[in-house]
């Protein structure tokens, strides 16, 4: 006996809102499994991961923090994807978005006043933007691979980074600490109203999210998109420029990776340090697939990684384990995802091996 | 003398991870499958071999564990892309993540461990042989076994593809898969083999980091020499040959980092390190600008799923 896919005659509908979240079962069944080989008690070791972060005012907020960027990133590229077109470069674009809005506070720190912030979150936009313009100009002028393009810039602005903040952006009272000037009053993203720590950039995520979904399933450029990706001839007839899409599509998703980077830093830090970010714009790819490349669905697979870095940090403080094992979680999330995606086109066929023998072959023939 | 032999030394081990991941990575896409997980199953290599090195005693043991920590990982990205039929970009991207995650897991009890270098394979040079022919003889024969691997890697894999019935059908897999399975070739099956050739090369690419480049174990510590090794493939128009001439032009590129502050240019650090990748992009796009070198020498089923009918 063995075992086949067939192709369903229609997609299975229903798989297509459970599909993600057997994908979660599964990803925590093979994690827990994972922790037992390393010696954890696998229930334990989920509850730490999943459980705990929602018991307290303090970790249920952080959640929200870390959500926020991710839901950014994941909106922005839900967009890419859908068109077919590949920036995995979100994680730099996020920290060119960082400097860039902090060109206000830092090398103009006496401008001060109400429009400075919206001000840094534009150029953080632009500056996303700007850093997603090289790959996706290198690939529509000159057929440059943007998957390789936009990873590469990644190494190249986390290096840049560093070095502004070593060197000329250094704040000189820092002692030699590699951080920073702290941005003034003006440039910092205000805690919302009966918060301690939750600031505006959360309501921002939602509403642009919400906005993205708007774009992609009620107007015609949303159309153009989709059917760049779906059907990329069918879309080249009907007089879609594919080279128009992909500059688009990396002007939204780096766009919205450089707000995310400038909301998390005038947010939460309110400083520049060498390295800003905990892999957001890598966890934001997994927040795509597992929204089902829909910006709504982003909203909750955002939640729901933001939940597997504070469950991680957890796991370390209380398990020992090292702070990777966020990332193994995330890795084996994704896996899964994909993987139960199938489903919704093929179906399973049990096989019995008694197909071949030289009777039916001579029925046949 | 001292220094062109520095040089020359450094050019190699820059060059050797890059050339034996890359070299993996051509056969998998010769046969149509684009794996991203390069980089993942390199320092899953790298810390596979540290470890494998770690508790065997011995640097040999290291590196084949290394290879076949690099080939596990590539038989999950198998499973998933070939009979799964997932994204392949996508899956490649997971198995980048998940490795790292995975490296960085199983390698934090060995940080700052101090780790076995694989010994030359040859050993040192007789004591009374005079400077100059030791000389020679360390940059020819003074190499490990990784080295001398990567280098064979190239005969070898231009004339399994060119002289070989397994190379004809692994291109004919790779180049039109519906014409090599109506043929009777079983194309999964070949993908299968091609890619697990992939992972266990660049497995053996991460053993040579933290086995002979420098003997210990850092979190992502190929720091992305996987990405690299995949824009190499592509700088190489998929040609064997080329990749070996790519993977020492970045081995040159090493060398530029090292020396050209020892010579008294100052230029930032931060500078410097971002080089490789700089270089990577201006030469992808000078390749890539040559569009008939690429329409020509690209794999066309490259990154399309097969889904065998009756």
């Amino acid at each position: 006996m063995r075992v086949e896919f067939v192709r369903r005659d229609q997609p299975a509908a229903w798989l297509r809102l459970a599909s993600p979240l057997l994908a979660v079962g599964l990803a925590l069944v093979l994690a827990g499994l994972f922790f037992q080989v390393l010696g954890v008690d696998a229930g334990r070791a989920l509850y730490v991961f999943f459980i705990e972060p929602l018991q307290a005012d303090w970790s249920r907020e952080d959640i929200l923090i870390k959500a926020t960027p991710l839901i950014l990133i994941g909106a922005g590229l839900t967009v890419c994807f859908l068109s077919s077109t590949w920036n995995i470069g979100a994680e730099g674009q996020f920290v060119a978005g960082a400097l860039a809005g902090a060109i206000m506070p830092l090398a103009f720190p006496d401008v001060e006043g109400f429009w400075v912030l919206p001000l840094m979150l534009v150029l953080g936009t632009i500056g996303g933007a700007l850093c997603a313009m090289i790959p996706a100009q290198l690939k529509v002028r000159f057929g440059a691979s943007e998957i390789l393009v936009s990873l590469m810039m990644v190494y190249i602005m986390q290096l840049f980074l560093d070095w502004i903040v070593r060197g000329p952006w250094r704040d000189p009272q820092s002692f030699g600490f590699p951080k920073s000037r702290d941005f003034h009053t003006s440039a910092e993203l205000s805690v919302l109203p009966g918060f301690f720590d939750l600031h505006w950039g959360f309501p921002i995520a939602i509403f642009v999210a919400v906005g993205v979904w708007f774009f992609l399933s009620r107007t015609i450029g949303g159309f153009d998109v989709r059917v760049s990706g779906a059907a990329p001839r069918a879309a080249r007839f009907s007089g879609v420029s594919r080279a128009r899409i992909t500059v688009f599509v990396f002007a939204a998703s780096g766009g919205l990776a450089g707000l995310a980077g400038i909301v998390d830093v005038a947010g939460n830090a309110q400083k520049l340090q060498p390295v800003i970010s905990p892999g957001y714009g890598f966890t934001a790819i997994i927040v795509a697939f597992l929204g089902r490349l829909n910006p709504v669905g982003a909203i909750f697979a955002g939640l729901l990684l933001a939940l597997t870095y504070i469950g991680g940090e957890g796991a370390q403080l209380d398990l020992g384990l090292p702070v990777q094992a966020t990332q193994v979680v995330q890795g084996l999330l994704l896996f899964c995802v994909l993987a139960l995606d199938t489903f919704i086109l093929y179906r399973l066929r049990w096989v019995p091996k008694a197909v071949a023998t030289p009777d039916t072959i001579e029925e046949g023939s | 003398m001292e220094l062109a032999e520095a040089f020359m030394l450094t050019v190699i081990t820059a060059a050797t991870p890059l050339l034996l991941a890359a070299m993996g990575e051509l056969i998998a896409e010769r046969s149509g499958v684009l794996n991203l997980g390069v980089e993942g199953m390199m320092v899953t290599g790298a810390v596979a071999a540290f470890a494998g090195a770690q508790l065997t005693g011995s640097a040999y043991a290291g590196m084949i564990v290394g290879a076949l920590a690099g080939a596990l990982l590539a038989g999950l990205f198998a499973v998933l892309v070939l009979y799964f039929v997932t994204n392949q970009v996508a899956t490649g991207l997971a198995l980048t993540l998940f490795g790292l995650g995975l490296s960085g897991l199983i390698g934090a009890s060995y940080v700052g461990e101090p780790g076995i270098k694989l010994a030359p394979l040859f050993g040192a040079p007789p004591e009374e042989t005079s400077a100059p022919i030791a000389a020679v003889w360390r940059l020819i024969l003074g190499h490990d076994l990784l080295v001398y691997m990567s280098l064979l890697s190239i005969p070898a894999v231009i004339w399994f593809l060119n002289r070989t019935r397994g190379g004809l059908v692994l291109r004919a897999v790779g180049d039109s898969h519906g014409s090599a399975h109506a043929l009777g070739y079983p194309v999964l099956r070949v993908r299968l083999l091609a890619v697990l050739f992939g992972g266990l090369m660049a497995g053996l690419g991460g053993a040579y980091l933290s086995l002979v480049y420098t003997p210990q174990w850092t979190d992502g510590m190929t720091a992305g020499r996987g990405w690299i090794a995949l824009a190499l493939v592509v700088f190489a128009s998929w040609l064997p040959k080329r990749v070996a001439l790519g993977a020492y032009l970045f081995g040159g590129v090493t060398l530029l980092q090292f020396h050209l502050q020892a010579i008294g240019v100052s230029v930032p650090a931060q500078f410097l390190n971002a080089l490789p990748y700089i270089v990577t992009i201006v030469v992808l796009v000078a390749i890539s600008g040559n569009r008939r070198l690429i329409a020509v020498n690209t794999p066309a089923c490259l990154g399309k799923p097969f889904v065998p009918d009756r």
